[in-house]
């Protein structure tokens, strides 16, 4: 296995009872930089990073983690990486910088360098004014930041981030993309997982698309994009019949169908020549489409577009 | 080791933060003590002060509510996102358990200080060689260890926080139902068998002996024995269930 990789999984096999969880993921992600593992609730995300974090053994298959065997060498992984899951990892009734020097003490620094460490990190996260106050009278942003800082205490070389937006408002997710753009940009390999393609797209240089346990689709976000889509042409019909034709037209590269709404759902780049060839597709004649609307693709389309085009593949 | 340290020194802070939960576990084995002396010491006629007499069994009471808080602790850092964060720190296991148990100890010695203060100001008078005092904070310290790491075992066998303290507090009828309050001998005869041959009877007769200078016998030895028992068990147990929540 090429040390080129910082995470490289072959064959990831897990069940909780009967639900397999993870069925055969395959992962190569490289040195630095964000990588970004996409998928819907229960895809088995959190389950992939507790496997490449030490946290669970896999059923099947292995991995290596900064060049370690992850079940063999569960020491020297756990020394070279961190973890930052979905809740909080703070004692509350701790002040923000008793956090990080407690888990500077954990990392072996010596008590003076853990309150440096300390210090920069509350600096680097904007939190000095707040580092005297206990956690427990935090924002949900402050919070994430804290947790954040708290993961880079001793100065990992591969951070796992388990959805680090989910509950947070719209300026506290952009400041946090902010971050780990940077974190991506200091050299260090970013891990992440989410459900959001827009999160996906503004902090990874490459994205998986995971689902049900296997990968569906690998990429840089441009080349998911090309693949999928980024924007989806709703187009409203004029009547029952007329959205039977539409639908008809496209078949399997309509993403989004709904009858009682008489939409049909394309996937676009948002261009004006291919909005206005996909118009003219839809309705030569210009008395079927009676409006049409442009929307940021979701998740679902994503994952309806990876498994059509997955079943055109078999057909060839 | 100096993960354990650090853990002590967390679990300890914590402690300290909620000032609340602090002085209920300090105050109610001193409001207990309190009640006991004034409102039954009078009926109870076991031929010394009654506040000699009880202040061992007071002590044991001591140690479980201060346990209880342990089991507490422990369970609420095994349900929140904190244990993943230690782990994949490589802090080990045992480590973070001891960490808690080290502070529970540390807890235990400041409410004993207390009661023991206390239990002078109401007319305790021990007279025993500073040999015998060591010998009972000894066995004191042994029996607080044993309850803390059985505090862990509950913390980490139970789901919610609350089903832990509920555990510990349930323990709290072991020390009332021995030779705690009134001697055993006083006892039904059912009651009596129990009371006899619990951890709690031989503990808190080895210690009283100790005080009082009294021969303490095989309570002793039976003292030692059942503290060492039940710590070993506790740790086994509690490893075992580290593991098996983190597997």
């Amino acid at each position: 296995m090429g040390d080129d990789l910082a995470i490289h999984a072959t064959g990831l096999a897990k069940s909780y009872g009967d639900v397999r969880v993870l069925d055969g993921l395959d992962l190569r992600v490289p040195r630095g930089g964000v990588f970004a593992l996409l998928g819907p609730n229960g895809a088995g995300k959190t389950t992939t990073v507790r496997i490449l974090a030490t946290l669970t053994r896999a059923d099947q298959g292995r991995a290596r983690v900064a060049g370690f065997d992850v079940a063999r060498d569960r020491r020297h992984v756990r020394r070279r990486i961190s973890l930052t899951g979905q809740f909080a990892a703070l004692d509350e009734a701790q002040t923000g910088e008793e956090n990080l020097r407690m888990m500077g003490a954990l990392a072996g620094l010596s008590r003076a360098a853990a309150r440096q460490r300390a210090a920069e990190l509350l600096e680097q996260f904007d939190l000095t004014a707040a580092g005297r106050r206990r956690v427990g009278t935090y924002s949900g942003g402050m919070r994430r930041r804290l947790d954040l800082a708290a993961s880079l205490v001793g100065r990992p070389s591969v951070i796992f981030l388990d959805e680090p937006s989910t509950g947070l408002d719209l300026p506290s997710r952009q400041t946090l993309w902010h971050i780990i753009a940077g974190l991506g940009a200091s050299g260090v390999t970013v891990f992440l997982t989410t459900q959001y393609l827009e999160e996906a797209d503004r902090v990874a240089g490459l994205i998986a698309v995971l689902d049900a346990g296997r990968l569906v689709a690998e990429g840089t976000a441009a080349e998911l994009k090309q693949r999928v889509g980024a924007q989806r042409l709703d187009m409203t019909c004029v009547s029952a019949a007329a959205w039977t034709q539409v639908a008809r037209r496209f078949g399997d590269r309509a993403v989004h169908l709904d009858e009682p709404g008489l939409t049909v759902g394309v996937p676009t780049d948002a261009s004006a020549p291919q909005v206005r060839a996909l118009l003219d597709a839809a309705d030569p004649g210009r008395d079927l489409v009676a409006s049409f609307a442009i929307r940021g693709a979701t998740l679902d389309d994503v994952f309806l577009t990876l498994t059509g085009s997955a079943k055109e593949a078999l057909r060839v | 080791m100096s993960d354990a340290l650090t853990m002590t020194a967390r679990s300890l802070r914590l402690a300290t933060r909620s000032p609340d939960a602090l002085l209920t576990a300090l105050l109610l084995p001193v409001m207990l003590m309190v009640v006991f002396v004034y409102l039954f010491g009078g009926a109870v006629d076991i031929g010394t002060r009654y506040v000699s007499y009880v202040v061992p069994g007071v002590l044991l009471l001591c140690a479980v509510i201060g346990a209880s808080s342990t089991a507490v602790t422990v369970c609420q850092d095994m349900t929140s996102g904190i244990i993943d964060r230690f782990r994949s720190m490589d802090v080990p296991g045992p480590g973070i358990l001891a960490g808690h148990v080290a502070a529970s100890v540390v807890r235990n010695l400041a409410s004993t200080a207390l009661v023991t203060a206390v239990a002078f100001g109401i007319g305790f008078r021990p007279h025993a060689t500073p040999a015998r005092f060591a010998a009972a904070l000894g066995v004191l310290l042994l029996f607080v260890t044993a309850v803390s790491w059985l505090a862990a075992a509950f913390g980490l066998l139970v789901s919610s926080p609350e089903a832990a303290g509920g555990a510990m507090f349930a323990l709290m009828f072991f020390t009332y139902a021995s030779s705690a309050f009134v001697p055993v001998r006083t006892m039904p005869w059912w009651l009596r068998g129990f009371a006899s041959h619990q951890p709690a009877t031989p503990v808190i007769e080895t210690i009283r002996g100790l005080l009082l200078r009294q021969p303490v016998g095989a309570h002793l030895w039976l003292a030692l024995a059942w503290c060492a028992g039940l710590l070993a068990v506790s740790v086994a147990v509690s490893a075992a269930a580290f593991r098996r929540r983190t597997a």
